[in-house]
């Protein structure tokens, strides 16, 4: 990692311990001098927000991990020992299940902002990689974490999303074979679930000591997308930042809160508190609420292996969105036309939620396919040639120019 | 900035419609009853659990489990509160499977406070077998599964109406209209507020003066949908009381950590430009 | 520095303890939960009774049942293992305390406050060494009654070497104290609730 470090060991421990393991540089060097743009907004804490929902997940989820069977008669039942026996076993569970809302909550949250601040493009294209790497370890992970209850959405979701693979040519049924191991969701496949969803969080743990890593390189990005010009430009992470991240994750913390112990049911399924039955379909399947743009994209195609094709793919195209988008500038503030097609970008996706909630007929399949179609032509059509097209407006000459520029309201126009 | 704050917007309706689920075909929403649990305040009425237990035991355990519910959860505190003598002699009228003994049999017992509600069918088959095919659900959990009402904002507000969904079921047995009349599936009783279409397989089990409160209350039909219901409420969310008193203290705290921090934030950045 | 600085240094020193001690207390008052959810839950805490016919057990004979995880002892003692038990010296043993749940702390380890009086024959208690949680053979050891061939009563617990005599006490190896006899009460005359 780059980045200056003024650590000068002091105490005799202190020298003794830098020149074997020089652990305290590094924190001195990476979390407390670190030069960070001294005009990050509030978007940019979503960052800390996610560092602490991946550790209140795995405290929670090993907690649960000690009271929790896998297996398919006792799975729901032991389950229900947590909520009904276990010391505090109920508001443990609600923090997990809950947390991950918040989690998807805060990822998306990242995501936009990174989208509209341009902070994919050069030279942080790989930290973008990385964190949609980190964001489909994140939907496996809580996919699997969904189904370990053993209700009946957990059950039907698992033999749904499991299924998609079955539209693979040639090799899909034994895939899904292999999955299962078996010919349905069944034992096998919970124990697997359990082992890989335990699994999966330490290594989402550590990508994202590489997505730090690639973000320390090249520094963080800021609302002018200017690159930091000198040490005008910023600030000590510490105590700077760690204390506006301290705030906004209180607050954010408050918004969890507030789901956990007063509607701590409402984002998840009522159906799930009856127990899987494999004979009996609910009436309507739907995923949790941060899958359903991709479920109505699944939806959207007539066709099952177009439909699975277009799902991943829409995914999988984030990882070359830094190459689609062909504009030098990279905050959206000085990009006039981007901002509305930014705002329209970001409708659709709320838009594909919305229809990806509601049962598959009708005019819901109309919407979903514009609205899919919509989906792809942003990053391949309206991307690329909104950089050619467009005509940005000017650029302030450095972060402290800017920042400089909004102290002095007088000389600073209106937003 | 203010695309952010858009954005922001619309992630939180993105959240509303996550509870976003479908009537089944057909259900008529549930009607609204004012429980004493309702709202972040909200707790349960000890003498209405009670009642509620007596309506369950007499009238709904004959066909219906509640396994995840033990007789010593009734005097676990936010419950009905029963004293831990009366619920001794709850537990000891049931009769409970035990064993095996030295001989190798099983035997029977007279219920002890940490046994669980016995079922009345040893399994799922026979439940089905002895009523026409229809399997009576299990009750501990059934006011969370079952949504009395739909759509996203309206159980965002009034929550997902489970045991208003029991009341309405148990209140809503009525003659079928003429043009449904005439195919009426043997066996089965017109009710419009049943999940899975109209027709339910439990002939109406509530009638007035059914059971015989101890406590004096007139057991009218209503009465009794309504204490069986919030007795149900409590079986499938016993930590109700818990979590929302826990709930309180914890948002205080946050309030003041995070004020205090606001302040420390302005104090620090004061000098930063 | 002048008086205006010196105050405003203190307010914000003020502001920093205030906040960093609000947080240290909510991060203990969080943490204990997650501590406190391996502890026993209600369900482990209500399984504790249970009852026990003594009637079959014949003379000389002992079963073994399972109360809170943990083997139990039951043995009908007979006329000589009891004697041989009253005729210790308790000032001599090891652990001069009955370890009873039945009767005071700090009692005495007499034959009677092992078992319940009037029950000499029955003793009832934890088949569980107090050294490192094996369990004790019976009819073992260095203080069971000697009958010819046969040994009675007493037990001795094979992992680390314990001799306990006809009432449970531990009389010779590493165990600190005596067998502990667990909480019981007659029901019926041969009938026990332990717990």
């Amino acid at each position: 990692m780059s980045g200056p470090s003024n650590y000068k060991p002091t105490t005799a421990f202190g020298k003794w311990m830098h020149e074997r393991l020089p652990v305290m540089e590094l924190v001195q060097g990476q979390a407390l001098d670190f030069p960070t743009p001294k005009n990050l907004n509030y978007w940019w804490t979503f960052g800390g927000i996610l560092a602490v929902m991946l550790v209140v997940q795995i405290v929670t989820g090993i907690v649960l991990a000690m009271h929790y069977t896998p297996h398919v008669d006792m799975a729901f039942a032991s389950v229900e020992h947590i909520m009904r026996d276990v010391n505090s076993g109920w508001m443990i569970r609600y923090l997990h299940a809950n947390g991950a809302s918040m989690f998807f909550i805060a990822v998306y949250i990242h995501m936009f902002r990174g989208m509209y601040y341009g902070s994919y493009k050069a030279p942080r294209e790989v930290l973008w990689m990385i964190g949609v790497l980190i964001y489909l370890l994140m939907m496996a992970t809580a996919f699997m974490g969904y189904v370990l209850p053993w209700g009946q959405m957990s059950f039907w979701g698992a033999k749904v999303i499991t299924n998609l693979f079955s539209a693979i040519p040639f090799v899909g049924d034994s895939i899904t074979t292999l999955l299962w191991g078996g010919y349905s969701v069944d034992n096998p496949t919970l124990n697997r679930f359990f082992s890989l969803h335990y699994l999966l969080p330490f290594v989402l743990a550590g990508v994202v000591g590489l997505h730090i890593w690639a973000l320390h390189v090249p520094g963080n990005n800021n609302p002018t997308g200017v690159s930091v010009k000198g040490a005008q430009d910023t600030l000590p992470f510490h105590p700077y930042y760690t204390m506006k991240d301290a705030f906004a994750i209180v607050v954010f913390l408050m918004f969890y809160a507030a789901w956990v112990f007063f509607s701590p049911n409402y984002l998840g399924h009522a159906i799930n508190y009856e127990e899987a039955n494999p004979l009996v379909t609910p009436a309507h399947i739907v995923p949790e609420w941060y899958y359903l743009p991709f479920y109505a994209i699944l939806r959207a195609i007539p066709d099952k292996l177009g439909g699975v094709i277009a799902m991943f793919g829409s995914i999988l195209i984030l990882f070359v969105l830094p190459w689609l988008d062909t504009s030098k500038v990279r905050s959206g503030n000085y990009r006039p036309l981007f901002k509305g097609f930014f705002l329209i970008f970001a409708i659709v996706c709320v838009a594909l939620g919305y229809l990806g909630s509601k049962p598959a007929e009708g005019a819901y399949v109309i919407w979903s396919r514009i609205l899919t179609a919509y989906y792809f032509a942003h990053f391949l059509v309206i991307l690329p040639l909104l950089g050619l097209l467009e005509s940005p407006k000017p650029l302030p000459s450095s972060i402290s120019d800017d920042v400089l520029a909004k102290k002095k309201p007088a000389l600073a126009p209106a937003e | 900035m203010k695309l952010l704050k858009t954005l922001g917007i619309g992630a939180a309706s993105l959240v509303l419609a996550t509870g976003l689920a479908f009537a089944a075909e057909g259900q008529k929403p549930a009607r609204d009853v004012s429980f004493s649990f309702e709202g972040p305040f909200g707790k349960f009425d000890r003498g209405q659990l009670q009642r509620g237990y007596k309506v369950y035991k007499e009238v709904c355990a004959s066909c219906h489990s509640m396994h995840y519910v033990s007789f010593r959860n009734l005097s676990d505190p936010g419950g009905p509160e029963f004293t831990a003598e009366q619920v001794k002699a709850v537990a000891a009228t049931y009769t409970v499977q035990d064993g095996p003994n030295g001989d190798g049999e099983m035997f029977e017992r007279p219920g002890l406070p940490f046994d669980r509600f016995p079922s009345p069918f040893p399994n799922r088959e026979a439940a089905q077998a002895a009523n026409g095919g229809a399997y009576p659900p299990d009750l501990s959990l059934l006011t969370k599964s079952r949504p009395g009402w739909y759509g996203t904002f309206n159980q965002l507000v009034n929550g997902i109406g489970g045991p208003e969904y029991v009341y309405s079921v148990l209140t809503g047995y009525q003659e079928p209209p003429a043009e449904l009349a005439a195919e009426a599936p043997e066996g089965k009783s017109y009710n419009p507020y049943f999940a899975a279409g109209h027709w339910i397989g439990m002939p109406q089990p509530l009638t007035d003066d059914q059971v015989t409160y101890d406590d004096g209350t007139p057991a009218t039909l209503d009465q009794m949908a309504k204490d069986v219901s919030a007795f149900m409420a409590w079986t499938a969310e016993p930590k109700m009381e818990q979590r929302k008193r826990t709930g309180f203290m914890v948002l205080i705290y946050l309030g003041i950590l995070s004020l205090l921090l606001y302040l420390v934030k302005k104090k620090i950045w004061a000098d930063a430009h | 520095m002048s008086t205006a600085e010196h105050a405003e240094v203190n307010r914000r020193d003020f502001l920093y303890i205030a906040t960093g001690a609000v947080g240290a207390v909510g991060a203990a008052l969080t943490v204990w939960p997650f501590i406190n959810q391996m502890n026993p839950d209600a369900s482990v805490l209500a399984l504790a009774s249970v009852e026990v016919d003594l009637a079959p057990i014949a003379e000389g004979q002992a079963i073994t049942i399972k109360w809170r995880g943990n083997p139990v002892f039951i043995r009908h003692r007979t006329p000589a293992e009891i004697e041989a038990a009253k005729a210790v010296n308790i000032e001599e043993l090891p652990d001069p305390l009955a370890r009873s749940a039945n009767v005071k702390d700090g009692e005495p380890a007499t034959d009677v406050n092992r078992v319940v009086g009037g029950k000499e024959q029955y003793i009832v208690m934890m088949g569980v060494c107090t050294h490192l949680g094996c369990v004790p053979i019976g009819n073992e050891g260095d203080y069971a009654v000697v009958e010819g061939a046969a040994k009675a009563g007493g037990w001795f617990c094979p992992c680390h070497g314990s001799h306990y005599d006809t009432a449970g006490r531990i009389r010779r190896g590493p165990a600190p104290e005596n067998l502990p006899v667990p909480p019981y009460a007659y029901i019926a005359d041969t009938k026990i609730r332990i717990g």
